[in-house]
């Protein structure tokens, strides 16, 4: 949803897992829940493929915001992936305020395939979060045009 | 640091190994220089003194050969770390500890000199001695050894298979080894963020910091320099110094011993080691877990737990 006063869209980039969340934001299309469009998602076989280098990446690039989802813990598809996405996207949410990223422009959290209603409420809160931080501003010489 | 016993257990060693490394001099006074050493006569020219700063391990994993290598405190981590993850077998090293009063930064020493040329150096007890054409100047070694010596926990290595001298105790003080990282953290984010702009800004890319690395062990295929997949270009922008930086660190989550051989090798003096200690400091708070101390454990990212009793579920406001 573009901001209402800049009439801009934030960068989001999600990485969602492919049976879990993805089914999840699917659900929540299907469904018709109204969500906001500044969201772009990546799909991934599993949180576990995040390396959190694809975030780092995505928020040098220029990225407002980066939101990781996967199956929820003991869920994993592949039984183990996301034990350990959950240690490592830990590891990087506290490791990103130390390079001066607020840590606020990056969640990651566990949707169902069911949780329709979660996801649009994910989506819909971090999306008002990284509207209410603004565009990055420490980005003028990282910056691709917008 | 006692060199003559070190000799004799080199000896003692050689016949039983491939080779030997150790440290003997190097270009200048003030360099010493690794060494590998295959027969008697080169064991001879073996030196163990505070310039001995090199963390020899790093030549461990490309090692196809059985070797006896020379290791102070923190180098015994870093080949603890390799032993871990099975990037050196047990059975293909010899460790010959040798504990350490601290070693010096050979960047310090020249400053502290002014940059002349030094003609000799020598070592009397705590006091470095330096000869320049200007005159003799006595420097304290703490005050020109590497941060990491300051806070240095483990001046005896922790594992080894023959201790060259008496084991020295760990002095300094433990609740101080993560100030440095305490510090940045007291700055506002976009302090910080120009805090790193200027320090990594420096960086030529040069990746000796990778190089000089232990446990960088991706040698041709470093997702640095590599096409496909092209995760950085070979653009010296500020974005693509810090990305190659980031990945270094890490790389390294959870495996870094904070040896501080990236800041010794680096030649724009950059403070590197700050971003590994960073995550060093949430693996020890997350997971209790200190790298390269413990030869049966487990890297924590290598792992999980099915209940984290530490992570907590973030909420979206």
């Amino acid at each position: 949803m573009p901001d209402i006063e800049t009439n801009r869209e934030m960068r989001i980039v999600g990485f969602l897992c492919n049976w879990c969340s993805y089914g999840g934001a699917d659900t929540a299309g299907v469904s018709r829940f109204k969500q906001p469009t500044d969201l772009r998602v990546v799909r991934v076989p599993c949180s576990g493929r995040v390396d959190p280098l694809f975030v780092v990446k995505a928020l040098l690039s220029g990225a407002d915001g980066v939101l990781v989802s996967g199956c929820h813990p003991r869920d994993c598809h592949y039984s183990e992936g996301n034990f350990y996405a959950r240690r490592r996207l830990e590891m990087l949410k506290r490791f990103l305020p130390f390079i001066g990223i607020d840590d606020r422009r990056f969640h990651y959290t566990w949707v169902s395939a069911s949780e329709g209603q979660k996801w649009q409420q994910t989506v819909t809160a971090f999306t008002k979060e990284i509207h209410e931080l603004g565009p990055r501003q420490d980005k003028e010489e990282i910056l691709v045009e917008r | 640091m006692n060199v003559e016993k070190l000799k004799s257990a080199v000896r003692e060693v050689l016949p039983s190994v491939d080779a030997v490394i150790g440290y003997c001099n190097g270009s200048d006074p003030l360099r010493a220089e690794p060494c590998f050493m295959k027969d008697e006569k080169l064991v001879e020219e073996m030196i163990l003194n505070p310039l001995c700063v090199h963390n020899l391990t790093s030549y461990l994993p490309a090692e196809k050969r059985r070797v006896a290598v020379v290791v102070k405190g923190c180098d015994s981590r870093s080949l603890i770390q390799l032993l871990q993850e099975g990037l050196v077998k047990r059975e293909n090293v010899v460790i010959i500890g040798v504990p350490c009063r601290g070693v010096v930064s050979v960047k310090k020493v020249r400053a502290a000199v002014g940059h002349e040329k030094v003609l000799s150096v020598a070592f009397e007890g705590d006091a470095v001695i330096i000869k320049t054409a200007s005159g003799e100047k006595e420097l304290a070694l703490s005050d020109v050894s590497p941060a990491k010596c300051a806070t240095c926990q483990y001046p005896t290595p922790l594992l080894y298979d023959v201790l060259t001298g008496d084991p020295v105790e760990p002095g300094k003080p433990a609740d101080q080894v993560y100030d440095d990282v305490r510090k940045i953290e007291s700055m506002s984010l976009p302090e910080r963020r120009a805090y790193w702009e200027k320090e990594l800004g420096r960086c030529v890319r040069c990746y000796a910091c990778r190089n000089a690395c232990p446990l960088c062990v991706c040698t041709e295929s470093c997702i640095a320099e590599t096409r496909e997949p092209h995760w950085m270009s070979q653009k010296a922008t500020e974005r693509e110094k810090m990305m190659f930086h980031l990945i270094h660190a890490l790389h390294l989550a959870g495996r870094c011993t904070e040896c501080g051989e990236c800041e010794r090798a680096c030649p724009m003096n950059i403070p590197l080691g700050l971003l590994k200690k960073k995550i060093n400091m949430e693996m020890l708070e997350l997971f209790g877990y200190k790298a390269g101390t413990d030869p049966t454990d487990k890297p924590p990212l290598f792992t999980f737990r099915p209940d984290e009793e530490r992570i907590e579920e973030h909420k979206l406001p």
